[in-house]
């Protein structure tokens, strides 16, 4: 009877896992699938605790399941909740590095338990106790497990600058070798004696995590949103091999569900930014392409005085700002709106124009001018930006580059070429702010600074943005 | 060879849940708007978290003298709870802020 409500609840999670991922990506019900999907997790590990069994016997050690589940959900909310909005990514690659650590750890744990109650003779090759496919099932739990914690960390070190792009000639192939130490060291631990099994399993999840440091290392800052999706995909097969092992039909469709689906999030990532996903794993983005291809400077950039750019958007009919990452940085958004309220009062029409892929993530821009209260017609997505740019006296660009670098429709060596977009130039004046000339996230010069039309304002965006707003009250 | 091919008679069930759950997976998401790639992928960050399930059954399973297996199995949980319980609050907050907007 109980076994049976097990199996019931665990069908019901199955259907909440699909239902709430379906509704995720609905703009209008996607909090409620999120809820969806988290009640039935809730329903699932609730019956796990109190109606699994294992040939007649329940689970044991409450305290140490509630202890490490209360641990868990205290330290989950608090880091959840505290996090800034523009540390998201960070804090989602994060949670799911613990996800795959706990993959790789329930696979540990399985092997020392076959180790432990093994009672036959020792000598006998470990292949001869174990069937394959069931040795399969647990070492690729924990080999894409400890694959998936390793090179998450590294994404989540990535973004938040603590750790630095590293790649030198040959990285790949040095990462296909260790891909092949793995392999060997998956089979030689198949081939042992009983008895010397454990070493070539610690060499295994050594191996392993050793391939997610260097698989991510070379990947850019500016592409680790794609990585963490495959990385998230990684991790969803990591937990149905779980349900391979217990065969626990929720594990299975959970995991199974999030591999697939995330890995067509991946691609499709990929394709906002008009790039393969080959491209973004070997393509060392902005590394090593950047260099000698004909980057020249097409002589001097031309800088406008705070109260100039103050005046000319003062007496605008229509300024359109584009939000890029360095508007995040700064934290600006919350001046930003401030500018924006104040234009407002003139009497000037104020709209942001948002590229798909501005910032470090898709949909950075609109939920970072979200938290700062922005009405949401004012938010243009990028085709309807395009139709306006026409009629609009000023552009203030804040802290974006490659979304706005003409290179991408004008050049074909550059490795933007073919990604849309903003048609910033159509618009009487452009004012660009930036900290500095440093080229963008690809790591290429661009063009429109040099433009006539455009002038560059350089600074800080918030301290810009408050020195702005103070200038415009005071005229 | 041979018992690999048992294997996969013994489990053909999971294999069929398997290779359908990867067709509905590429299927749901299929139509989803690009402001929303990164909530769905924290939302399924979230789901795979199910591995919390084999967690609890590890930990449940060690036996109380087994120092080892209750410290890996404390660890997995843990971590397991991590990933489910921070991942739907993130998830939520950064809906909460789509939501807003709307009004």
């Amino acid at each position: 009877m109980e076994l049976n409500i097990l199996t019931l609840c665990y069908i019901i999670a199955s259907v909440t896992f699909i239902v709430g991922l379906k509704m995720l990506s609905n703009p209008a019900k996607a909090r409620n699938g999120n809820l969806v999907a988290a009640a039935g997790m809730a329903l699932a590990i609730f019956a796990t605790i109190f109606l699994y069994e294992d040939g007649g016997e329940k689970l044991g050690n409450y305290a140490w399941i509630f202890g490490g589940i209360i641990i868990g959900s205290v330290i989950g909310t608090l880091a959840a909740k505290k996090v800034k909005m523009t540390a998201m990514p960070e804090m989602v690659s994060l949670f799911n590095g613990m996800g795959g650590a706990c993959a790789a750890l329930i696979s540990a744990a399985e092997f020392n338990h076959l180790y432990q109650h093994y009672k036959g003779p020792m000598d006998i090759p470990y292949s001869s106790v174990m069937p394959v496919g069931e040795y399969i099932t647990i070492i690729a739990g924990a080999i894409i497990g400890s694959v998936s914690f390793a090179g998450s960390v590294i994404a989540w070190g990535k973004l938040n600058g603590r750790i630095k792009d590293f790649a030198f000639k040959g990285q790949h192939l040095l990462n296909i070798f260790i891909l092949l130490l793995v392999l060997a060291a998956a089979v030689f631990a198949y081939q042992s004696q009983f008895k010397n099994i454990m070493l070539p399993f610690l060499l295994l999840g050594f191996f392993a995590f050793l391939y997610g440091v260097m698989f991510v290392m070379p990947i850019g800052g500016a592409d680790m949103p794609v990585v963490i999706s495959l990385l998230n995909s990684f991790t969803g097969v990591a937990a149905a091999t779980g349900g391979f092992l217990y065969n626990n039909k929720a594990m299975l469709t959970g995991g199974i569900l999030v591999g697939a689906a995330g890995t067509l999030l991946t691609i499709l990532m990929c394709k906002a930014m008009n790039r393969s996903l080959t491209n973004v794993l070997i393509g060392s983005f902005g590394g090593s392409k950047a260099g000698p291809a004909g980057q020249k400077q097409q002589g001097a950039v031309k800088e406008i005085t705070l109260s100039d750019a103050a005046v000319v958007m003062a007496y605008a009919n229509k300024v359109m700002i584009v939000p890029g990452y360095g508007l995040a940085v700064a934290q600006a958004q919350h001046a930003c709106h401030e500018l924006e309220k104040l234009l407002e009062s003139k009497g000037v029409n104020v709209r942001y124009a948002i590229h798909p892929v501005a910032g470090r993530m898709p949909g950075h821009m609109n939920v970072l001018l979200a938290e700062s209260d922005v009405p949401y017609e004012k938010l243009l997505e990028m085709e309807q930006a395009n139709e306006e740019f026409a009629t609009t006296d000023v552009v203030l660009i804040l802290g974006a580059n490659d979304v706005v670098n003409p290179a991408a429709k004008t050049d074909p060596a550059s490795p933007i070429y073919g990604m849309p977009i903003l048609d910033v130039e159509l618009a009487k004046n452009v004012v660009v702010n930036k900290r500095s000339m440093k080229p963008g996230y690809a790591g290429i010069e661009n063009d429109l600074f040099f433009r006539p039309k455009t002038s560059m304002l350089f600074g800080d965006a918030k301290k810009v943005l408050q020195d702005l707003v103070s200038e415009i009250k005071s005229m | 060879m041979d018992s690999l091919l048992n294997w996969i008679t013994a489990n053909q069930q999971i294999i069929y849940i398997v290779i359908l759950m990867i067709f509905v997976g590429i299927e749901v998401i299929g139509h989803v708007p690009s402001v929303l790639h990164t909530p769905l992928m924290s939302g399924a960050n979230a789901i795979h978290g199910v591995v919390i399930i084999g967690a609890i059954i590890v930990m449940g399973k060690a036996e109380s003298d087994n120092y080892l297996a209750l410290i890996i199995g404390f660890l997995a949980v843990i971590l397991g709870t991590l990933n489910v319980v921070g991942g739907f609050v993130v998830t939520d907050r950064m809906l909460e802020m789509f939501k807003k907007k709307k009004k």
